[in-house]
């Protein structure tokens, strides 16, 4: 029973192995899957040591020649090349074989670029995944990431992108509404996310007006806005500048709830600008002289 | 006291262990021939020359500390040019040798680097490497076979503090 089930198991790694390598005493399959249970093939008599040796794996056996030396699942599991021989052998046998990754991906190294970012940048985000597998190699056939960039409520764009020597790029735009965007990429059933934070652009238009206050003007600007709508963050900071004949005053004044507001001396023709970042806004001139 | 023929045989015998020694001191130094391939596109993010020299200066430094950590069976030597997933497998491939008395001495002989991936935010590269190499494996300090290998590897590499390091390392199936 137990010889049959051996014969069994034997015949079922023989029909694994495709092709096969010889030289002289000993046959090899060319190629073995990582993690899969193959056999090396001996021929001769007496003891021997097989090795079986490559980069980063060397696996070392006692054993007769001529019988069927088996390996289990696991005992190969890093992709590259090995060279199989038995040690003190006058004749030298030797094979190479490739142990080649498996083709089911199991982890992801995914990269996402920036975290932070402002909104309707055209190819603004960048996706960089390596595709690995089980053992943590390379998966160097072409295999297909889906990349997902999905914000609130907006439409997601998905785009496929098959794998070159393990690894897939894209770039991505950034959304026009603020808020956080998933970005995701998918090979096979690993999905690997990434959060990015899309934050409002630069001010695209402003507009103050002023009311005076007793000896002051009282100067507020409307909600200052993105190209896009979006409200600008508090904090930005707005510069309201006053010129009259005798000088001129500056005051800065960060964002609250959208809105930016200060007093300034009501100088009888005085001209009042107000600026944020790259953006001017309207002019406002005081009083009755020109 | 010893003979004339004797003094001449151990003269002799000198003179081989001192050209021996030259030699060995020869060999050990030799350095690998390298070619580059040119690289035109290497994906979405423009290769600049000192980028480019940088990177296979490294690449091939790293070639030289796996070849002197295997040798003296020193894993931390690794630390210098290589991290992540490929300075643990060879970390692990360095102290499983040293459990079974197995040691492997390899000599890089000629390199043809092409790089062919720069990401797009600069923080990965990745070369393939048409090596030519001698390796030869030892039992228990006796020489079991010695071999020239030509393999194709597939490099990954990422930028640390001070250079380049190897982050990924693997042969491609021929």
């Amino acid at each position: 029973m137990k010889n049959g089930f051996a014969f069994v198991l034997g015949g079922a790694l023989l029909i694994g192995q495709a092709a096969l390598a010889q030289s002289g005493n000993l046959t090899v399959p060319r190629t073995v899957e990582a993690g899969s249970a193959f056999t090396v093939r001996t021929s001769g008599a007496g003891k021997a040591v097989l090795y079986i040796v490559g980069l980063t794996q060397v696996l070392r056996r006692d054993i007769q020649l001529g019988e069927t030396v088996p390996f289990a699942a696991g005992d190969l599991h890093d992709a590259g090349h090995y060279l199989a021989f038995i040690g003190g052998e006058p004749t030298s046998d030797n094979a190479f074989f490739d142990v080649t990754t498996s083709q089911e991906p199991a982890a992801l190294s995914f990269l996402a670029k920036p975290s932070r970012l402002p909104v309707d940048l055209h190819d603004g985000i960048s996706g960089v995944v390596y595709v690995f597998d089980i053992y943590q190699n390379l998966v160097l056939e072409p295999t297909s990431v889906l990349f997902q960039l999905s914000a609130n409520g907006g439409t997601a764009q998905n785009r496929t992108v098959i794998t070159r020597n393990g690894v897939a790029w894209i770039k991505m735009n950034s959304a026009s509404k603020v808020g956080a965007a998933r970005f995701v990429a998918r090979a096979g059933n690993v999905i690997g996310t990434r959060v990015i934070q899309q934050v409002p652009g630069e001010p695209c238009a402003l507009r103050m007006n002023a009311r005076p206050s007793g000896q002051q003007l009282t100067l507020e600007t409307e909600p200052v806005r993105d190209c896009s709508g979006n409200a600008a963050p508090d904090g930005t900071i707005v510069t309201f500048t006053e010129t009259y004949s005798d000088g001129e005053a500056t005051v800065d004044v960060p964002l609250k709830r959208g809105i930016a507001r200060t007093e300034l001396p009501a100088h009888d023709g005085a001209t009042i600008s107000v600026a944020t970042g790259v953006v001017m806004g309207n002019e406002i001139h005081w009083g009755s002289a020109r | 006291m010893k003979t004339i023929v004797q003094r001449c045989a151990i003269r002799q015998l000198s003179l081989v262990a001192c050209s021996l020694l030259i030699a060995a001191s020869v060999l050990g130094s030799e350095q690998p021939t390298v070619h580059v391939e040119p690289t035109d596109a290497v994906g979405p993010r423009t290769l600049e020359k000192q980028t480019e020299t940088g990177v296979i200066r490294d690449y091939l430094q790293a070639w030289r500390t796996l070849s002197n950590a295997f040798d003296q069976n020193r894993s931390d030597l690794l630390d210098q040019y290589f991290v992540g997933a490929a300075k643990d497998k060879l970390t692990d491939a360095i102290r499983d040798r040293a459990k079974v008395g197995i040691q492997t001495r390899y000599s890089d002989k000629a390199h043809d680097l092409q790089l062919v991936f720069y990401s797009p935010e600069g923080l990965s590269i990745q070369l393939m490497d048409t090596v030519d190499y001698d390796v030869q494996v030892l039992d228990h300090d006796k020489i079991q076979a010695a071999q020239h290998v030509h393999a194709r590897y597939v490099a990954v590499l990422t930028p640390t503090e001070v250079r380049w390091k190897v982050r990924v390392f693997q042969a491609e199936p021929k």
